[in-house]
């Protein structure tokens, strides 16, 4: 799975680079996150621009990666979700769950 | 003049093939001539429940041997599309499984939610040396 991981100040930025986050690669990004909170960065921002599908495993791990971040008292947000990949978090009502933004730069500015 | 479509396929059962599955049920979706409906719509949930059904067999029924197959069917006639997943394990009957408490943050069991949620009947039954898991859906 290509990941591009790179701080911005207390924010771990992840912008997946993959055009499915499915079964197949979403344990990945789930061991991933868990490197990081491990390393006590427990703010992270997942950029999904470039994600055209989810299935309920990817969603399961962003889940995953929630409740990690919310245990260490820090924070998992999403930015750059397309219209498809929204209409997933909509049907499984997690839009309620997490805080969604437009775009990383507002994201960001909101930690 | 009528479009009936039947595309059979048997890959490994291994999680690398479902985006290849997922992109046959996407390109029939723009492929359908008289689709009245929303076209994207329906390649994302083609795709989707393809990707679901395959991944209860892979990980579940056919508990993730590589050595197993699974056996996936696509027809659309008279309207009516019918998706078919074959396992060759002992059952995993997801008809059964509860609705997920959408307040809980449970990071599993959303797969089964959204198959019912698009497609209009899931039956799970005995086939062979294995079970299938059957869905359909009549189209706009």
């Amino acid at each position: 799975m290509i990941l591009k991981i790179e701080e911005q100040g207390q924010v771990v930025l992840i912008e997946i680079k993959e055009e499915r986050l499915d079964a197949h690669n979403s344990g990945e990004l789930k061991a991933e996150m868990l490197k990081l909170f491990d390393e006590g960065k427990n703010n992270i921002l997942i950029d999904l621009k470039d994600v055209r599908f989810v299935d309920s495993s990817g969603l399961g791990s962003l889940v995953s990666g929630f409740k990690n971040a919310s245990a260490r008292n820090g924070n998992l947000k999403l930015c750059g979700l397309q219209p498809q990949v929204k209409s997933m978090f909509e049907l499984t009502r997690l839009h309620r769950v997490f805080e969604i933004f437009p775009g990383a730069e507002e994201a960001l500015a909101s930690f | 003049m009528a479009e009936n479509i039947e595309v059979d396929i048997k890959v490994p059962n291994q999680t690398r093939y479902l985006g290849l599955i997922g992109k046959i049920g996407e390109d029939i979706a723009r492929t359908l001539k008289r689709y009245r409906g929303d076209r994207e719509e329906l390649a994302y949930h083609m795709n989707l429940v393809l990707t679901e059904a395959m991944t209860n067999a892979i990980r579940h029924a056919n508990e993730d041997d590589p050595a197993r197959e699974v056996h996936i069917t696509i027809s659309i006639v008279d309207r009516t599309l019918s998706i078919k997943v074959y396992d060759q394990g002992q059952g995993f009957d997801v008809t059964t499984l509860p609705t997920p408490d959408f307040r809980g943050l449970n990071e599993h069991g959303r797969g089964v939610y959204i198959i019912r949620s698009i497609m209009d009947t899931v039956c799970y039954r005995r086939h062979n040396k294995g079970h299938v898991l059957e869905m359909t859906k009549v189209l706009p």
